[in-house]
């Protein structure tokens, strides 16, 4: 579904992606691991748009995306969770929800997506007239992802959704993220917390200082040196 | 006159003189809020607003004082027209002046937006003249108080109070509603408070700063007409005194923030009409900077303004 072809990305002088390739088929869940400025971000902000890549492609379905301006990346089936999650603040619960929806085509499908969102997420439910900025950071997280799927995306990024959230609500987090998968949206994921993204995903990829070191399936990282010693913590008899 | 009289009609006098205020200053706040640009040029949007009001009753041939049905046909008529004629300029200068500076150092586009302000006013200059222009007493002024409702008043409220306030207000609210009701006045909320997310949306901020600029001249424009139209003057430079006082009252109410803007132009209005009063015209300006001066010191973000800025 996704291909990124040999991306190089750069914040002026600073060379971020140095040629990473990567895929993701449909159906799946595929995580993007490394340390912070590996660029993880910098890799989810080329594919949606934001940053130009100055070489490489990226194909979604065939069809290059690297030359679109962001609204039409997301236009073609790609949404996002960002990095900090980015509420609009000043806005309610549910006009965030109904800007994740601006893009549609099919403006008739909305208010069955609006429902399985707040299925996914009731906490979200009960505070609709909120405004964004006065929820907690776990209900901001569901808020993000919950704007992403308003987009009713073919691929969803979710950029660090774990990020400064309590033990329990990762669990829950991760656990909603595998049932987004079941409903039948495509995920790539970036996370800080290997353990936990390996543990849900079909494959991954380790990203060190702008380029990929390391790609194989979720479990076969999990049992890899590289990624016990760097990115688990593990120590070694 | 009595000085409680005194007060009450210098009042309203401020209520009308905030009232165009308040409509230029939430230009200033929404382009401000959208790309983060004072845009210097719009006050001479405004002063643009009334030149083209002026040549539009010229060529309709309408120098006279209009009865109950030029009114209806021919008020209306010049004021959409001058509004989408200095909606258009707005853009257009957005277009030519700012947007190929968008990533441009922020000191940039700002030194353009002086210049376009010259260009402006310097094309008023050579279009209509050095002098002060009349504009036509077009609309009907009488007194209501006492040639309507008969009261023995020394107050008045004129029928062009009624029409300053009367155009003024529902462009107001008319614009509250749209940012806060509408789905394109959300995408242009959601655009300011955070570009990239909002593009992350689907929206197109091009788009988005487009209409944003076109409402904010659209609405200077409405104002050039109606101070026009009320004050019976207009000249080339008026509109360098009229954008400083209503970027006063944005930055008053807190730069980006819409209603901060239209409380800001009150505020500045009142301010104004009772410093002309009480203090002297010539110490005015004197008086509304220091009471922003004072406003920025002990609220740096404005009265309606919030602390942290969101932009990330």
């Amino acid at each position: 579904m996704l291909e990124v072809l040999d991306v190089h990305t750069s914040y002026g002088k600073i060379r971020a992606l140095k040629g990473i390739s990567l895929k993701v088929e449909r159906g799946e869940i595929v995580t993007l691991i490394g340390s912070n400025g590996a660029g993880k971000t910098t890799a989810l902000k080329t594919i949606i748009g934001t940053l130009k890549p100055h070489r490489g492609e990226i194909r979604l379905d065939g069809n290059r995306i690297d030359r679109l301006s962001t609204d039409k990346v997301v236009r073609m089936g790609i949404a996002q969770s960002p990095e900090g999650r980015r509420i609009f603040a000043r806005m309610s619960v549910l006009e965030n929800l109904e800007l994740g929806a601006f893009a549609r085509a099919d403006k008739h499908n909305v208010a069955a997506d609006m429902g399985r969102v707040l299925a996914l997420f009731p906490r979200l439910g009960e505070r609709l007239q909120q405004k964004g900025g006065t929820l907690s950071g776990g209900e901001q997280q569901m808020l993000a992802m919950g704007r992403a799927l308003m987009a009713n995306p073919k691929l969803l990024l979710l950029d660090e959704p774990s990020m400064g959230l309590s033990p329990i609500l990762v669990e829950t987090i991760f656990e909603t993220i595998r049932n987004i998968r079941q409903q039948g949206t495509t995920i790539l994921l970036v996370e800080q917390n290997a353990r936990m993204a390996l543990r849900i995903s079909d494959r991954g990829y380790v990203i060190q200082a702008g380029y990929i070191v390391l790609h194989d399936r979720a479990d076969d990282l999990l049992r890899s040196d590289l990624v016990r010693k760097s990115y688990l913590g593990e120590k070694f008899a | 006159m009595h000085w409680s009289e005194l007060i009450i009609q210098q009042t309203i006098n401020g209520l009308t003189r905030g009232a165009i205020f308040a409509c230029i200053a939430l230009g200033y706040t929404m382009v401000y809020g959208i790309i983060e640009l004072i845009n210097f040029a719009h006050g001479d949007i405004f002063m643009l607003g009334l030149m083209v009001s002026l040549t539009l009753f010229a060529a309709l041939g309408l120098a006279h004082t209009l009865g109950p049905w030029e009114l209806l046909i021919f008020m209306p008529l010049i004021l959409v027209l001058t509004m989408l004629i200095t909606g258009f300029l707005n853009l257009a200068v957005d277009r030519i002046a700012y947007r190929p500076l968008r990533r441009a150092p922020r000191l940039v586009p700002l030194i353009s937006a002086i210049g376009v302000s010259f260009m402006l006013e310097n094309l008023a200059l050579v279009w209509k003249g050095p002098y002060v222009l009349s504009y036509p007493d077009v609309f009907p002024s009488f007194d209501i108080l006492r040639d309507v409702f008969h009261l023995e008043s020394e107050i008045y409220v004129t029928s062009k109070d009624l029409l300053v306030i009367g155009v003024t207000i529902p462009l107001i609210f008319g614009l509250h509603f749209f940012v806060t009701r509408t789905f394109w006045g959300k995408a242009m909320r959601a655009t300011a408070q955070d570009p990239e997310t909002a593009a992350a949306m689907g929206i197109d901020v091009e788009r988005m700063i487009m209409l944003t600029c076109f409402i904010g001249g659209a609405l200077a424009g409405a104002a050039g007409m109606v101070h026009g139209l009320y004050y019976n003057i207009g000249q080339w430079w008026m509109g360098y005194q009229a954008g400083l006082r209503a970027f006063t009252a944005a930055v008053l109410g807190g730069i980006g923030n819409m209603p901060g803007a239209a409380l800001g132009g009150f505020v500045i209005g009142f301010l104004s009409t009772w410093s002309d009063q009480y203090i002297s015209a010539r110490w005015t300006n004197a008086v509304v900077f220091s009471i922003l001066i004072l406003v920025l010191v002990f609220r740096p973000h404005g009265l309606l303004g919030e602390p942290a800025p969101e932009k990330h």
